[in-house]
């Protein structure tokens, strides 16, 4: 399992990985919106998590496919089904080294993000503790997308329409946190929903994904 | 009756279906004429709200349905993943576009009531957006029926798709409610005492939320008894290919 972790980190970081991305995006959206809505500090402000939230949801989106794509078509998604292994554990495996590569990245480049849209001081410590807590749940959701989606020849589309309606709580929760803590409010009911969301997700969701990449393997 | 499991035989049930179909078609249009008519012109208008009061009687009635044609595709879902009752996966699939069709009707008559009520045709309200949110579950669910071709995977990847999807949306109904308060009223219909509604519009009510279902139901029948006839034809056209 560790093996198969280290491999699916070395092939997403080396050339054509497409690794950075979805941080690349994250930041052109971090330059797009003050272009698109006014450069006004205050109205930054006000949208700041919701667009840092949307933001980090769709740049996981980005790098979904990847996640079984590749080992579809050379075929080691078949080997992998039948190793000892079990199908459930390799599925959370690629779920982990999804947001290692993804979720963990756009945490860490958050509050460079936040300054660019004159997030409020207070805020910070919520962004990155929400997006710590909310961004493993994408992957494990993602995957599962992906998982479903593995076999089609033009799943990209697809995926996004299938996954983002899941993504729904995670992004309501997860940027509730922050716009309670941008105001200075209690943050600890929709912080304990979020984390409640995601312990969820990531003990129930590799079941189905498993489930699914068996049918998809038929 | 024969028990619900025999109608896994495709031939079975569109035995059945030939006699019933028609029955429950005219029942289903009868019905909802009666309820919508009735509605419609011969209750008095509303106190305060005037005629406009009257979406009600398509309002409700295509609300529950779109509620109601999920709860059944996530109920074909799981007797087709237990029990492989090829026409229950059939029926889940047919019940998809109702149920959309359902969501748009209550969606936009709720639209064109808000409007005049609330003075605004939308509003980030919990129920108006999870409605919208149901609204995309059902894309979703259609989509990925018509992206697969083998019929087998289709059915248990959509079925899987139903339950992991049911879940989210009731965690997006929660979420949504915990999100914002919003303007809508709450249940219209409710067995808890001094409900508000007077028996001069519940009546209508009633039995116009009987046609919707019927109407549900002919439909689905339908569009199963078609996806069975496809499924037949493509079985035909691979046969005259291999001889």
């Amino acid at each position: 399992m560790i093996a198969l972790l280290t491999r699916d980190l070395r092939l997403a970081l080396r050339a054509g990985g497409g690794f950075g991305l979805g941080l690349a995006f994250f930041l052109i959206l971090a330059v797009l919106v003050p272009l698109g809505v006014g450069p006004e500090p205050a109205t930054l402000a006000v949208i700041a998590p919701g667009i840092l939230w949307v933001g980090a949801l769709l740049a996981c989106l980005l790098s979904l496919d990847r996640i079984f794509a590749l080992d579809y078509e050379d075929g080691s998604l078949d080997l992998l089904a039948t190793a000892p292994v079990p199908l459930e554990a390799v599925v959370s495996i690629k779920a982990l080294a999804h947001w290692l590569t993804t979720g963990l990245p756009l945490v860490l480049i958050s509050p460079v993000m936040g300054l660019l849209l004159f997030l409020p001081g207070e805020a910070y410590l919520w962004l990155i503790l929400s997006l710590l807590l909310g961004t493993p749940a994408l992957s494990v959701i993602g995957t599962f997308g992906a998982a479903l989606t593995v076999g089609l020849k033009r799943g990209g589309l697809l995926l996004s329409l299938l996954v983002l309606p899941l993504y729904i709580p995670t992004l309501v929760f997860g940027a509730e946190v922050v716009a309670r803590g941008a105001q200075g409010l209690s943050t600890a009911t929709p912080l304990a929903l979020l984390a409640g969301l995601t312990l969820g997700a990531v003990a129930l969701l590799p079941f189905a994904s498993a489930l699914v990449l068996r049918i998809n393997l038929r | 009756m024969a028990s619900f499991w025999e109608y896994a035989n495709p031939l079975k049930f569109m035995r059945t279906t030939d006699w019933l179909l028609p029955i429950v078609a005219v029942a289903a249009v009868a019905v909802t004429s009666i309820g919508l008519i009735w509605g419609f012109f011969f209750t008095p208008d509303d106190f305060r709200q005037g005629a406009t009061v009257k979406i009600v009687f398509l309002h409700v009635p295509a609300a529950m349905m779109a509620i109601n044609a999920w709860v059944m595709m996530l109920v074909a879902s799981l007797v087709w993943l237990i029990r492989r009752h090829h026409v229950s996966a059939l029926a889940a699939k047919a019940a998809a576009p109702v149920g959309l069709v359902m969501t748009l009707i209550g969606l936009i008559t709720g639209a064109v009531w808000g409007q005049p009520m609330w003075g605004t045709w939308w509003a980030w309200d919990p129920r108006l957006t999870s409605f919208l949110i149901l609204f995309l579950f059902y894309l979703g669910y259609i989509a990925l029926w018509a992206a697969i071709d083998d019929p087998d995977t289709g059915a248990d990847l959509t079925a899987v798709l139903c339950l992991v999807g049911s879940v989210f949306a009731v965690l997006s109904r929660y979420a949504a409610i915990f999100w914002n308060q919003g303007l809508h009223q709450g249940a219209s219909l409710s067995v808890a005492p001094g409900t508000r509604m007077d028996w001069a519009y519940k009546a209508p009510l009633y039995v116009s939320m009987t046609g919707f279902g019927l109407i549900f139901l002919a439909l689905v029948l339908a569009g199963t008894r078609t996806e069975i006839r496809a499924r037949r034809m493509k079985a035909l056209v691979m046969r005259e290919r291999m001889a």
